[in-house]
Order: C-alpha cells, then sequence, then structure tokens
C-alpha cells in the first residue's frame, strides 16, 4: 500500500472528524460574553407617550425578555406575533430596544401590529446595541431578576424555539 | 391504509436490499452465478417497492391526509395541486424517500439496459447500490419516517414554506437528486473496478453514460435553483455562494472533471487510478451534500430541516460509504496497470490540465465552505467566507481552464501541435479580439474586468466553433464534402461543441450581470422612475387574493423613449398560514437584458418601496446552460455509449460467453 493512495482515506478522516464536532456546535449559537454578566449600563429614552423609556436599573426586580427590533427588519415582523403571545398570554415580561429605527416609523409598526413592550427605549444610533453585543435584528435577551444576562438568542424566535428554548430559560431562571 | 402500505414497501424494500447487497457481491467473489443472477430481480422489486412508498406518500399529499405527521407539517388543504406534489418532497423526509427512489430507479436501469454488462461487473454494481440503498432506508425508517401518524389529526397543515411553493422550486429537487443520486453508478462501478482489479476502456465506456446522465440532471438542478433564487429571492442575484449551493457545485465540477478524465481512460487506457478517484470523489461531494443540507452544520439560507441526530446518522454513513471507498481505493489502486504514455502538449495533456484546474476550483470551493466549520470545530470562533473569497480564489482558476478549454480540442491525441492549433485558431482569435473591442467601445465606463470575461466567453465559443468547422473542412473543401464529414461525425463530437458553446454563453450571461444598475426608491402611485434609460410608471397597487396567501400587485408600464415595451405587475404575498411574506418579481426578459421589477412593503399612506434592476444578459446564462445539457443529451445518444451497444460488438464472435450471464 503506497502512501500517496492513502492520502485521500486521510484527508477524509480529518474532515470527518470535524463534521463530528461541527455536529455538536450549534452555528446559530454566538457565544456571548455578556452571559452571566450584568446587563451593561444604559439609558434610553422612551418612544411611547405611555410607556416609559429603557435604562439599566430597569431590568432589576423581574425576570424579563429584552427584545431588539426595528420596523426595517423583516424577520422581526415574522416574529412580532410570538412576543405578543409571550406578553399576553404567557405574562412573560417583555422589554425592547428600537435599533437604529426612525420613531415615527416605530410607533406607526406597533400601531399596526400592536404593542408587547412594557417599557421601550430608543437606541437611534444603535450605541446601546454594542455594548449589547447586537450585531443584526432581531435578537432576545433573557435577563434575570438581578439584572443579568442569562440568555440570548439570534435572529427570529419560531413556535418550536419558544417552546423549547425561551419559555423552558424563563422558567428556570424566574426559579 | 394506503399510508400503512407505503410503511411497510419501505421495510420489504430494506430487506430485499440486504439480499441484493449481499448475495450477488459474494456470488461475484466466488462464481456463483445463481447468486449474482439475483441481483437484477431484486433491483427490479425494490424499485417497485420504493416507488409504491413514494406513491403512497404523494397519495396523502394529495387528498390531505391530515392523519400523517409530515402532511400536516407541510401541507394545506387550500396549496395549488402542483405544490400538494411537490410538498412531498419539499421536506426532510419526503426528500430522502425521493432520494432512495433515485437510487433504486438507477438499480433498475442497470437491470434492464445492462444486459451486456459482464456479469460479475453487473452483480457487483447492483450489490454496491443496494448497500447504499440498504443505508438509507435505515436512516429514513428509524429517523425519518414520512409516514408517522399524528395523533388526533388535526383540521388542517402548516403549509408548505412559501420560498419554495413556486414551479421553479417544485422541479429543482428531483433534478438535483437525480444527478446526486447518479454518481452513485460512477461510485458502484468504480468500487466494482476496485474490487476486480480491472479498469480498461470497456469499463470507462460503461461508466460515462452513467456520468453524462448524472451531469445533465444536476446541471438541470443547479440551474433551476439559481433561477429560482433570481426571480424569487428578490435581489436580481443569482448566485450567493451560499453552502448549499456550493454543496450542489461541488459534485458537478468532480462530476465535469470525471466525464472529461473517463475520455482519457477510454481512448488511452491512461489516468485509471486518477478516474476511479474522481468517480468517489464525485459520489462523496454528492453525499456530503446531502449532509450539509441535512445535518445542519453550516447555516444557511436554505437550512430549513435541520437536526443533529439525524446529522449523526447521515455522518455514519458517510464515514462508511466514502471512508470504505477511499481504503479500497488505497488499498487496490497501487495494483492498477498503467496504460498509454503521452506528451504533455496532448489531447490527454489538455484533459489533465482541465482535471488540475477543475480539482484545484474544487477545492477552493470546498475550503470555503468548510472553513467556518473547520475553525469553529478547533475553537477558532465563528467566521463565515462569503463571494469576496470565492471571487478571488475560484474566478481566476477557471479563467485559464476556459481559455486552454478553445484549444484542447485541437491538440492530437499522445502528441499534439501547439503552433498548429494556434495557427488553426486565429480567426477566432481575431473575432474574439473584434467582441472585445465592440463590448468595450459599448460600455467603456463598465468595470474592465467584465470585458475581459466577455473576451473569454467569445474566445471559447469561437475557438469551439473553428474546431467543428476545421473537423468539417468548412470552406477549406466543397460544400457538399462538409455536408458528408458533418454527417458523419459521432453524436459525442457535437455533444462536446454544444457543451463548450453553450459554457461560452452562461459566462457571457455571469458577465454581463456585471453591468447591472439599480434604483431603490418609494413611489407613489403616478411616479415614474428612470433605470438604464427606461421610464417606469407605477399605475395601480390592488389587493389580489390568491387561494392560500393574499396578494399586494402593482402594474408598472415601462416606456423607453416614449415608446411602450412592458407592462411589469410585481406581487408582494402573505402566507398566513405561515405568517411570512414573499416577493415576486416582474421581469421583462430580452436578450439583451432583464428589466426587474420589486414591491416591496407599503407605508400605509400611498407609499411603496420599490427596487427596479436592469441585469444585461442574464437570460444567456439560461440558455446557454440549456445548450449545456442538450450536448450532455446529444452525446448521451451517441451509439457508442449507448449501454450495452459496444460490448454486443465485441461478444457477437463469441456465442459461448452468453452462457455466463
Amino acid at each position: 500500500m503506497r502512501l500517496r493512495f492513502l492520502l485521500p482515506a486521510l484527508l477524509f478522516a480529518a474532515v470527518a472528524v470535524a463534521f463530528a464536532v461541527g455536529l455538536g456546535l450549534d452555528p446559530r449559537r454566538v457565544p456571548s460574553p455578556l452571559i452571566d454578566k450584568p446587563a451593561p449600563g444604559f439609558a434610553l429614552a422612551p418612544l411611547l407617550d405611555d410607556r416609559p423609556g429603557l435604562a439599566t436599573a430597569d431590568l432589576r426586580g423581574q425576570v424579563a425578555l429584552v427584545n431588539v427590533f426595528a420596523s426595517w427588519c423583516i424577520p422581526c415582523r415574522a416574529e412580532h406575533p410570538l412576543l405578543m403571545r409571550l406578553a399576553e398570554t404567557e405574562g412573560v415580561t417583555v422589554f425592547g430596544i428600537n435599533y437604529k429605527d426612525k420613531p415615527e416609523d416605530a410607533r406607526a409598526w406597533l400601531a399596526e401590529l400592536g404593542n408587547p413592550y412594557r417599557r421601550i427605549g430608543i437606541d437611534r444610533d444603535g450605541k446601546a446595541g454594542i455594548d449589547w453585543g447586537v450585531y443584526g435584528v432581531p435578537e432576545s435577551f433573557v435577563v434575570d431578576a438581578q439584572g443579568r444576562i442569562r440568555f440570548k438568542w439570534v435572529g427570529p424566535m419560531a413556535p418550536h424555539i419558544l417552546e423549547e428554548k425561551i419559555l423552558p430559560i424563563l422558567r428556570e431562571v424566574a426559579g | 391504509m394506503i399510508v400503512e402500505i407505503g410503511h411497510y414497501a419501505l421495510v420489504l424494500a430494506l430487506f430485499v436490499a440486504l439480499v441484493q447487497g449481499s448475495l450477488p457481491l459474494a456470488g461475484a467473489q466466488t462464481g456463483n452465478t445463481a447468486w449474482m443472477a439475483l441481483a437484477r430481480p431484486a433491483a427490479i422489486a425494490q424499485f417497485a417497492l420504493v416507488a409504491i412508498a413514494f406513491l403512497a406518500l404523494v397519495h396523502a399529499y394529495v387528498t390531505s391526509d391530515f392523519s400523517v405527521v409530515n402532511v400536516v407539517r407541510n401541507s394545506h388543504s387550500a396549496k395549488p395541486l402542483l405544490y400538494k406534489i411537490s410538498g412531498a418532497w419539499g421536506n426532510h423526509e419526503g426528500s430522502m424517500l425521493l432520494w432512495v427512489l433515485m437510487l433504486a430507479a438507477y438499480g433498475l436501469m442497470v437491470a434492464l439496459f445492462g444486459r451486456n454488462l459482464p456479469a460479475g461487473l453487473r452483480a457487483r454494481v447492483l450489490a454496491i447500490q443496494a448497500l447504499i440503498a440498504v443505508g438509507f432506508l435505515l436512516f429514513l425508517l428509524f429517523t425519518s419516517n414520512p409516514f408517522a401518524r399524528a395523533f388526533p389529526a388535526p383540521a388542517d397543515g402548516n403549509d408548505l414554506n412559501p420560498l419554495l411553493q413556486d414551479p421553479g422550486l417544485a422541479f429543482h429537487p428531483p433534478f438535483l437528486y437525480l444527478g446526486y443520486v447518479g454518481f452513485s453508478m460512477a461510485f458502484a462501478f468504480a468500487v466494482a473496478a476496485l474490487i476486480s482489479g480491472r479498469v480498461d476502456p470497456a469499463w470507462a465506456r460503461w461508466v460515462r453514460p452513467w456520468t453524462l446522465l448524472a451531469w445533465c440532471a444536476l446541471t438541470v438542478g443547479i440551474v433551476l435553483g439559481s433561477w429560482w433564487a433570481y426571480y424569487e429571492l428578490g435581489w436580481g442575484g443569482w448566485w450567493f455562494w451560499d453552502p448549499v449551493e456550493n454543496a450542489s457545485l461541488m459534485p458537478w465540477i468532480a462530476g465535469t472533471a470525471l466525464l472529461h478524465s473517463a475520455i482519457v481512460v477510454e481512448k488511452r487506457d491512461a489516468l485509471k487510478s486518477w478516474t476511479i478517484l474522481l468517480a468517489i470523489l464525485a459520489f462523496a461531494l454528492s453525499l456530503i451534500g446531502t449532509f450539509l443540507v441535512r445535518s445542519g452544520v453550516l447555516t444557511s439560507v436554505h437550512a430549513f430541516a435541520t437536526d443533529p441526530a439525524r446529522g449523526l446518522f447521515i455522518l455514519f454513513l458517510l464515514v462508511i460509504i466514502i471512508g470504505g471507498a477511499l481504503v479500497l481505493y488505497a488499498w487496490r489502486a497501487p495494483a492498477l496497470k498503467q496504460g498509454g504514455l503521452f506528451a504533455p502538449v496532448s489531447r490527454e495533456g489538455g484533459l489533465v490540465l482541465n482535471n488540475l484546474l477543475l480539482t484545484a476550483g474544487l477545492a477552493t470551493v470546498f475550503l470555503g465552505t468548510l472553513y467556518p466549520l473547520l475553525l469553529d470545530a478547533v475553537g477558532g470562533g465563528k467566521i463565515s467566507v462569503g463571494a469576496p473569497f470565492f471571487n478571488a480564489t475560484f474566478v481566476p482558476l477557471m479563467v485559464p481552464m476556459v481559455a486552454a478549454m478553445g484549444v484542447g480540442p485541437l491538440l492530437a491525441w499522445k502528441r499534439g501541435d501547439l503552433a498548429g492549433a494556434l495557427g488553426r485558431l486565429k480567426f477566432a482569435f481575431a473575432a474574439t479580439v473584434l467582441v472585445a473591442l465592440a463590448v468595450w467601445y459599448v460600455e467603456s465606463d463598465g468595470p474592465v474586468l467584465a470585458v475581459l470575461g466577455i473576451g473569454l466567453a467569445a474566445w471559447l465559443f469561437f475557438a469551439t466553433l473553428a474546431e467543428l468547422a476545421g473537423r468539417i473542412k468548412l470552406f477549406a473543401a466543397p460544400a457538399a464534402e462538409s455536408w458528408r464529414r458533418a454527417r458523419g461525425l459521432p453524436r459525442a463530437t457535437y455533444g462536446m461543441t454544444l457543451a463548450h458553446a453553450g459554457l461560452a454563453l452562461v459566462i457571457a450571461g455571469m458577465t454581463g450581470s456585471a453591468w447591472y444598475s439599480e434604483n431603490v426608491l418609494t413611489m407613489r402611485v403616478g411616479d415614474t422612475a428612470r433605470i438604464a434609460g427606461f421610464e417606469l410608471t407605477l399605475e395601480t397597487v390592488d389587493e389580489t387574493p390568491g387561494p392560500n396567501y393574499d396578494a399586494e400587485r402593482a402594474r408598472f408600464r415601462a416606456r423607453r423613449g416614449g415608446q411602450e415595451v412592458a407592462v411589469l405587475e410585481p406581487e408582494r404575498r402573505f402566507y398566513p398560514v405561515q405568517g411570512m411574506p414573499t416577493t415576486e418579481a416582474a421581469i421583462r426578459t430580452t436578450w439583451r437584458a432583464d428589466l426587474y421589477a420589486v414591491i416591496g412593503e407599503g407605508d400605509g399612506q400611498g407609499a411603496w418601496t420599490v427596487r427596479l434592476y436592469h441585469n444585461p444578459l442574464v437570460a444567456w446564462m439560461w440558455f446557454g446552460a440549456t445548450v449545456m445539457v442538450l450536448g450532455g443529451l446529444v452525446s448521451l445518444s451517441d451509439r457508442r455509449l449507448r449501454v450495452g451497444a459496444p460490448a454486443r460488438r465485441r461478444r457477437r464472435p463469441a456465442p459461448a460467453a452468453k452462457a455466463e450471464s
């Protein structure tokens, strides 16, 4: 058996090992250095007259889902009914960060689709987004009663994600 | 009841495949003709059983049988019939069933048309095919049962992902799979040759039609996918170097290389172990493609059905099938006798250059596709590799290949005359320069590289025609003589001419789209927008309900120089069951350019976001690809490649051989 004929098999073995390792990794999960750390310091002005803005201090005292959204973001529209469900039927406190959006567009959007957010902060220039490590919308964070980030979901939530990931984690964090 | 019959047929198919995969193989080793003869009826039975299972699933879809989980998840009673049928393979379980059906269909074809294959080779090929089928049937039955029942049965289904409800995509998976699975034939022939230790020109002649068929189907599949991305995703782009697109491109490149290297084995009895390796590689990449799409190891816009447990199963199959074949290769290939020698400048040399460049291109695509995964696997963090990488690596490798493609067919076997070949191409070269200058004159603002691209396409096109003209002595001999020669040429020659000329058209189309222009704006009814010399007036936006969606349809009147040229009606659809919007672009296609309009979301106050594109020469790409496939089919119809034809000729003087089959 000459070595050069063995080469394809060896290369394939290396690729197969990489596949095996890769299967254990979740390509959607971008590790956030913020997990189990206190939420970053920020204070955002309110978007709506009847809902307060959002700041670091508001995150203490209850388990909440912080959702980063924008009216220009199509997946956010897909995700929106789930946020409504979380807020209305599941009784979850949902906070919103309106990311790089025109306030009037965001207001029209919420008027059209409904408002699941108890507090909404305007992050017009995306500075708070940088501190939160946001690289795309939508993103959702589970924050515990001590104001620590416990979980991060990148991209729109789907019904099965809600059932299998978000709700169990919310329950677990609530203790 | 029908659903249970389908499930039962699938289980029976597994047992038939077990028999087909073991006894004929043992028979071929020990010379037991009765065991070898089992392969044919088993292959026919296996196809019948898998076909029953597949039809049972299609029946469940057509009748909207919501007691089947698979139908609930992927269908809806209000869906049009075409998408009810295509829904059967628009999901993980159904598409794997289609995969197995294709595999069984190829087995059936060998059983029916392979009468003149040597009995040992046919038994081994069918047995290896059956062993692959065993793996995938186990995968279906244990991890992806399409016939699982839902209890209680819901009133209606969840609908198919609306992006997939499209005529282009309804037929994209069957063709893609016909191609992927077709390479299993070349693979089975390669493994059979490794077991028997015999690779000769006759072997190459048997492998080539199967590879050609798979190549044609894969080309159609890739083009349908690309065409779909072009008009459905609404961005005017046709190739995104997405991992799943690359997963279909890689077997295509390997298959293209295999087609060409098999010619050298057939004509010159050389490059044997390399051809065997390519045959294994083409199918390995098809399997890896399936693995990448189905396992979710790579993120992609296409990864709509991903599950790590299934991924592990496919990986296991991958290791057994590919790993096993490569170990067999390492063990047996060194013993293969090398055949004819040839000079570097010769037809063989040209084909080797083609293989080198294609394989290098394949390696860059493979690396670019898997690098994020490899880096992540060693803890190097998350990255993504995009179009700039591929444009900087793959494209420069393809440029010399296309340039050499013009010359290669003019070189003689064994020892070619490069100066003579180039001399015969002087008119082609002059025509190329003229085209490049003309394009440069018309589009002097455009990118310089695009002029080079058009020049390359022109070179390939004219050189290919010059080669054909040289063969039939066009203008060099009386017309009657040329006509006689033209009729005497084998169809495989015309196949090559068509395929190479088709590729030239494809390259022109790809390059032409570099001169695209776009205009994104907000428009109200009555507004007029300009793009590339056209004026488009938004006349109306209406609500039009569809069978399972609501749509907003815009109506644009397009004029050029005051003259009306087209009415474009793009739609924006909303599918309530899945809660998903889709865009339906309106495209006016001419041979010069596509005028492409997409309507986006309205602001609720009478204004809509509108995207307009002007994409030159895009139609050339679809037309060129069609010509390429036509070339493949013409070549396939060549008498020499008709399965069994050469064997019949060889066998006639030796009737004693009949007893063996």
